[in-house]
Order: structure tokens, then C-alpha cells, then sequence
């Protein structure tokens, strides 16, 4: 995010006159909302070769590259994927806290797939003006699915929405995060009921709040278990098997390359 | 009438009758204080008083039965380990609501401390009856990934089709099979069985195994289709025909079924919408909604189908859905040994960064890697040797980023949402599988009806456990 440059690689090659481009066709759009293309930096990898288990011999131990992932697109993102934020931008209006500028930070085009980072506050009017309006029409939230970048600081916890219109055939990705720290993001069961055992789902693997969710329970876990188990700081478990005299030692204990 | 609040007792002296007995029972109650009790200095309390006869005289007066039935998790009708929670008034389901995460077995989890190949093995025992369409929806997902969409081998998306067609009808089998056995019918069961049979032989020609394949690999396939298989599919597509001929006999017009499942289990359009229901149940209510032909992947437009649709939006529909898929399948399957014949090549990917290095072939003491390949990698190549090393043990890396290539599968639509930090290892892979969403349509397609119709209509959603808690 364009808000901590502190976390920001440098962008591979600067695109001169951005800002202007994004002035002119967006001039009520904040630029930080477009204008980053550099890649986003979700976390840290050490050495070159991968294992993590035991001292590292290959002298390429202190060698630290980033993990970027696809920063914003550029206009025109192509395929459907411009009549839909278009359409978005004009259902958001360009006033109050849920602009179409401040409500999606940012989007992305990576390998076919449009995904639209959404501000935590504005996901519930996003979501109403993606499900409701006639251009956009995305009748079904095929899923909650969470993922946790413990690298991304002030950004650990992320829930991904997958969209899809069957009256356009068309899909979205939303994505909407939230710190470790203030793990709540509003609901989306209002407009998608079929969102109720997904986001359970989440709450129950990652610790993400959703607020104004009917009943937010563990639904895989028993109710009185501690801990979120999806979560990257949650250990896998598991004890060494013996087999023909040799030991296997858990996965997470195994020698790695990750 | 005394309420809860007026009606305060105070604690009585040991010896002396408790109050709130029944002053018309006089000597007659037989939890009074008996002569016993009084030299036992023993204080005998009786549960009365209160709103107590209240609730009494209005529950008698109501005729209501309201009771809260638990069933399951270990119930014949609940498809495995699925709890339902019942409340009913006398016969009629007033209130269901489903339990699950008996079979939770932290799949998604395991797969993050394994390599990307690895995770096949993992996934294919998701949804235990529909193994290759969780293999090939991950393997799409890393595909796309690895951004190689393009460069999988015709062969290998055609016994990928192949395959699918046959888990397809294969799940299907199961469903009817295991539903009509829950209403009671168990020829239903045993021709299904027998039939799913067929299908299961040609799996173990293929792959080695009967379920949980792991037979689709990043890239392509693990295998090519050993000899004599197509002859054998080509064998097995009549008799398949028959037996569904059969399945149709005994159901279609069978009144008992129909009594059973027409108007039972009913969810329209907008119900299957708002739930997020996709697969047969959608198609039920007209929509021919199938990502087969609105989304396609491994080439499923160039192949000729119908995507099945009914219109009366109930159980006994998606039956008859079931069953003609079965037959869109077949047609599916003939197609594919059609081109099978005709087209040759690899069935894995060529980049040999991430092709799986070795084939398997069977010798006189097993299945193993081949020969061939042994004698290059232990004889002639020492780089073929360490490649091999690198690619089984460490697995190839995939670039960073997130993909989500949704399949039909056989209840609906299934999707991986696979995330890559650039490592050897999924970094999350979390799986949209149709049955754990549709599940959330058991209040919508019971409530109202008898208890009896609720094995019905999860039938008609036909969850897998197995894939709805991973």
C-alpha cells in the first residue's frame, strides 16, 4: 500500500506520467488508489536455496530478497474487467467514505484474474452495489477463503471474496484485509447469505471477526477450541512415526527447500 | 394463578413437610415426607410450584409436541458424519439446522507443509467420490500459476476430460445409489455399486488405485493410459449404458420414488441464488448454469453435450438431472477415446523444471519407477540423477500470486484458491467445495416438511463429509 513506502520494493522500471494519466481520466480519484504499480511486498525470504532446518553452509545465508506480490494494474486493464470497475466507480459516486477512490485501494491484474483490494469499512457497500447493480450483477459469493501474511505488517489477515455472475459470466475477486491486532472485517451475509458457513469457516481458521455476521461460531473446529489453526504462527503438530528401525520426524520438523 | 416471582418459599425446618405439595393429594402423594424420613431428619424437597403449571396447562392445551431431535453425526441417512438438529412439531420440521466438522482433518493445513506436487495426494481425499475434480481444479490453479496454461499437452487434457467423465458418473452412481438406499430402496443401492464398479476397474487400469488417484499432476497427468485401456472404456461405455437403462427402469416412474421425492426438498431460483447453490439442485430450477460450457477448461468446448436442466426445482428432478448427466457423460467419454486414438504425444508438460522426472512401470517385483529411466539416472547421467534429486525432494518453485480456476464438478461448482509466496509449497490452498456451501440449503429444503423428507432433501444435495469438512 501506497500509505507505508517504507514497505514498498523499488518498482522495477518507473512508468513516467502516471499521475498525470490517472489525473486526467480520474480526477476525482485519490491518485495513491492507481497510481502504485510498484509490486506489493507481502513478506521475506533468507538464503537462496530454501531449507531452514540446520546451519547453512552455502555462504548465501544472509542473502534476504522480497516476496512481492502483483502491484495495481494499469488502465486499461482489459477484457471485461474496465466496463466492471466503470461500472463500479459510477455505482460508488465520487463523494463520502465509500468513493469508489477511497473504497478500493487498489486493483489488480495478474494472470487473467481481476482482483479489487476493498477498505475494510467499504466492503458492505461494495458488495451491495457488485451484487445489486444491473451492469454488475454478481449474484453469488462463491466463497470466503482466508489467507495470513505474517509478513505484511498492519495487513496480516486477508479475506478473499470470489464473485461470480452468471448473468454476465463474469468473475471478481475481492480482497479485503485487516491487522492482527483489530482482526475485524464487516460481514457480507447480508448480501450473500450463501457467505454464513464461509466466513464461520474463516473466523474459525484465521481469527478474522466478521462483524454483523448472524452467528459467528466455529464450525470445523470443536466450540471450545483454542486457537485459529489456518493461521502461519499455528504449529501443524504431529510426533515422529517409527518405521523399520528409521524415524520420521513430523512435516513441519522435516528438512525443507521451501 | 401464582407466578415464579410471587411465589418465594422459605427454607422449612428439618421435620416438617416441604411446601408446594399438592394439597388435594393429602396422605395420597407418594413423594410426600414419610414417617421414615422425618426420624431420618431427612428434608424432602418436591420439584412443583412456579409457572411450572402454567406451562403445563398451555402445552396441554396447544397439542403441541415440540421436541428437538438430534441426528446424527453417526446416522444411516446422514451421509456420513453430518449432525442434523431437528426441531419438530409431532411430524412436521419446524426448524433444521446441519452440524458439521466431524471429518475435519486439516487437509488445507497439511497442504502447506508439502511440496506443490505432493498436494495431490492431500486434495484427492477431499470429497472422497469426486477425487479428480479436486486434482484438477488445484492443478489448474497451479497452472495458472506457473502461467503453462497453454502449454499442457493436448493427450493430457483429453484423459483429464476422460477422467472427470468418469468420477462424474461415477459420484452420481454413489449418489443415487447411497439416496435410494435411504429411502428404503436397495436394489437402487446394489445396481449403483455394481455399476460404479465397472468405473472403478478402469480407474485401477489407469492410476493403480480405485479412489483418492492423485492422478492428475501439475503439468499434465502422471501416466499415460496403459495398453489395452481404451478397448476396455470402449467395453465398459455399453454396459455403463445398461446399467443406467436399468437405474432409469427402477426409478423413474417407480410411484414410491416419486411419492418420496416430487415437491420434497423444493429451493427455486432466487432461494438457490441467495444460498450460492450450484450443480444439479441449480439446474433443478431451469438455470443452465455449468461452467463446463460457460467457463470452460481442459478443452470442454470442443466437445459435444447438453447441459441438463428440469424445471420442477425439487428432489425427484435432481434425480433425473443425475441421471441424464450420466448419459451427457458417456457421450463425453466416447469423444474423448475418439481422440485418444488419434492423438499421441506426452501427457506431461515439456518444461523439465517441472515435469515429474520419472514413469512408473510395473516389473517382477512391483510397481516402480521405469527402467530405463533407473539406468539413466544411476548409469549414465549424473545430472539426471541430481535433477531427479531436486525435483522429488524439493519440488519446483512457483511464482507468487493467487489463482482461482473453479471446475463443474459433479455437485457443483469446486474451486481451489491456491496462493503462492514463490516457494516450493502451497502458501494457502483453500478449496470452495460445492457440498459445504450447498449444505447451508438443509433449513430451506426441509422446514415445513416431514422428518422423513428430510433424508430426502439431503440426498438431493448429496454432501460428501469428506469434501465439506477437509
Amino acid at each position: 500500500m501506497s500509505d507505508k513506502p517504507a514497505e514498498k520494493a523499488t518498482p522495477p522500471e518507473p512508468v513516467t506520467g502516471s499521475e498525470d494519466l490517472h489525473a486526467t481520466d480520474l480526477d476525482v480519484t485519490e491518485a495513491n488508489a492507481y497510481g502504485d504499480t510498484a509490486p506489493v511486498r507481502i513478506g521475506e525470504r533468507q538464503g537462496m536455496f530454501g531449507p531452514t532446518k540446520g546451519s547453512d553452509t552455502t555462504g548465501y545465508g544472509g542473502l534476504r530478497t522480497p516476496i512481492l506480490f502483483p502491484g495495481a494494474a494499469q488502465k486499461p486493464y482489459g477484457g471485461y474487467f474496465d466496463e466492471v470497475t466503470a461500472t463500479l466507480e459510477q455505482a460508488l459516486g465520487d463523494t463520502g467514505d465509500t468513493a469508489y477512490g477511497s473504497a478500493i485501494e487498489r486493483v489488480v491484474v495478474d494472470r487473467g484474474e481481476l482482483t479489487l483490494h476493498v477498505r475494510r469499512e467499504a466492503l458492505p457497500t461494495v458488495a451491495r452495489a457488485m451484487r445489486d447493480d444491473p451492469a454488475l450483477r454478481f449474484e453469488i459469493c462463491t466463497g470466503v477463503s482466508g489467507v495470513h501474511y505474517p509478513g505484511e505488517v498492519g495487513r496480516e489477515l486477508h479475506a478473499v471474496y470470489h464473485l461470480l455472475s452468471i448473468t454476465h459470466n463474469r468473475r471478481v475477486r475481492l480482497e479485503v484485509s485487516a491487522p492482527d491486532s483489530d482482526a475485524t472485517i464487516p460481514s457480507v451475509v447480508d448480501t450473500w447469505p450463501a457467505a454464513d458457513w464461509h466466513e464461520r469457516e474463516t473466523w474459525d481458521m484465521f481469527g478474522i471477526i466478521f462483524e454483523g455476521h448472524p452467528a459467528l461460531t466455529r464450525i470445523l473446529m470443536p466450540d471450545d477450541w483454542p486457537g485459529h489453526p489456518q493461521r502461519k504462527d499455528y504449529p501443524l503438530g504431529g510426533i515422529p512415526v517409527e518405521y523399520k528401525g528409521g524415524t520420521v520426524p513430523p512435516p513441519d520438523e522435516r528438512r525443507s527447500y521451501n | 394463578m401464582a407466578t415464579h416471582e410471587e411465589t418465594v418459599y422459605e427454607d422449612v425446618p428439618a421435620g416438617e413437610d416441604s411446601p408446594g405439595l399438592d394439597p388435594d393429594l393429602g396422605a395420597n402423594d407418594p413423594y410426600a415426607t414419610t414417617d421414615a424420613d422425618r426420624e431420618d431428619g431427612a428434608r424432602v424437597f418436591n420439584a412443583s410450584g412456579g409457572d411450572w403449571g402454567d406451562l403445563v396447562d398451555e402445552a396441554t392445551a396447544l397439542h403441541e409436541e415440540r421436541i428437538v431431535v438430534n441426528m446424527g453425526p453417526q446416522h444411516p441417512s446422514t451421509h456420513g458424519v453430518l449432525r442434523l438438529i431437528l426441531e419438530l412439531d409431532g411430524e412436521t420440521v419446524t426448524e433444521a439446522r446441519a452440524g458439521i466438522g466431524y471429518l475435519h482433518t486439516g487437509i488445507e493445513k497439511n497442504m502447506e507443509y508439502r511440496s506443490w506436487v505432493q498436494g495431490v495426494t492431500f486434495c484427492t481425499r477431499m470429497d472422497y467420490l469426486t477425487p479428480m475434480f479436486q486434482e484438477a481444479t488445484y492443478c489448474l490453479g497451479i497452472e495458472r500459476l506457473l502461467g503453462i496454461e497453454d502449454k499442457i499437452p493436448e493427450r493430457a487434457s483429453i484423459i483429464r476430460v476422460l477422467m472427470m467423465e468418469l468420477t462424474r458418473i461415477n459420484s452420481h452412481l454413489v449418489c443415487l445409489g447411497t439416496g435410494g438406499m435411504e429411502l428404503g430402496a436397495t436394489t437402487v443401492m446394489t445396481v449403483g455399486f455394481r455399476e460404479r464398479e465397472r468405473i472403478l476397474r478402469i480407474f485401477e487400469a489407469v492410476t493403480g488405485l480405485r479412489m483418492n488417484n492423485a492422478y492428475i499432476r501439475p503439468g499434465g497427468v502422471a501416466q499415460d493410459l496403459p495398453h489395452g485401456c481404451l478397448d476396455q472404456i470402449h467395453a465398459t461405455v455399453p454396459e455403463l449404458r445398461a446399467g443406467l437403462r436399468e437405474l432409469e427402469l427402477l426409478l423413474n416412474e417407480n410411484p414410491i420414488l416419486k411419492g418420496r421425492t416430487k415437491e420434497v426438498g423444493y429451493l427455486d431460483l432466487a432461494g438457490c441464488m441467495a444460498l450460492g447453490i450450484t450443480g444439479p439442485i441449480l439446474r433443478s430450477t431451469g438455470l443452465p448454469h455449468d461452467l463446463r460450457k460457460s467457463q470452460p477448461y481442459c478443452g470442454y468446448e470442443t466437445y459435444d453435450f447438453e447441459v441438463v436442466t428440469r424445471t420442477g426445482a425439487d428432489a425427484y428432478d435432481r434425480i433425473r438431472i443425475r441421471l441424464d448427466e450420466m448419459y451427457e457423460s458417456l457421450k463425453i467419454i466416447e469423444q474423448c477415446v475418439e481422440r485418444l486414438k488419434k492423438v499421441h504425444g506426452p501427457v506431461m508438460v515439456e518444461d523439465k523444471k517441472i515435469a515429474w522426472p520419472a514413469q512408473l512401470s510395473v516389473g517382477s517385483d512391483g510397481q516402480g519407477n521405469s527402467l530405463d529411466h533407473i539406468r539413466e539416472i544411476m548409469g549414465t547421467s549424473m545430472e539426471s540423477l541430481i535433477h531427479h534429486f531436486k525435483l522429488v525432494t524439493e519440488g519446483f518453485r512457483v511464482p507468487a500470486g493467487q489463482a482461482y480456476v473453479p471446475i463443474e464438478s459433479p455437485k457443483g461448482e469446486l474451486g481451489a484458491h491456491v496462493v503462492s509466496d514463490g516457494g516450493t509449497r502451497p502458501f494457502r490452498a483453500h478449496f470452495r467445495d460445492p457440498s459445504f456451501n450447498n449444505l447451508q440449503a438443509v433449513a430451506a429444503l426441509s422446514e415445513g416438511g416431514q422428518v422423513a423428507d428430510v433424508i430426502v432433501a439431503v440426498a438431493s444435495i448429496d454432501p460428501v463429509m469428506g469434501g465439506v469438512d477437509r
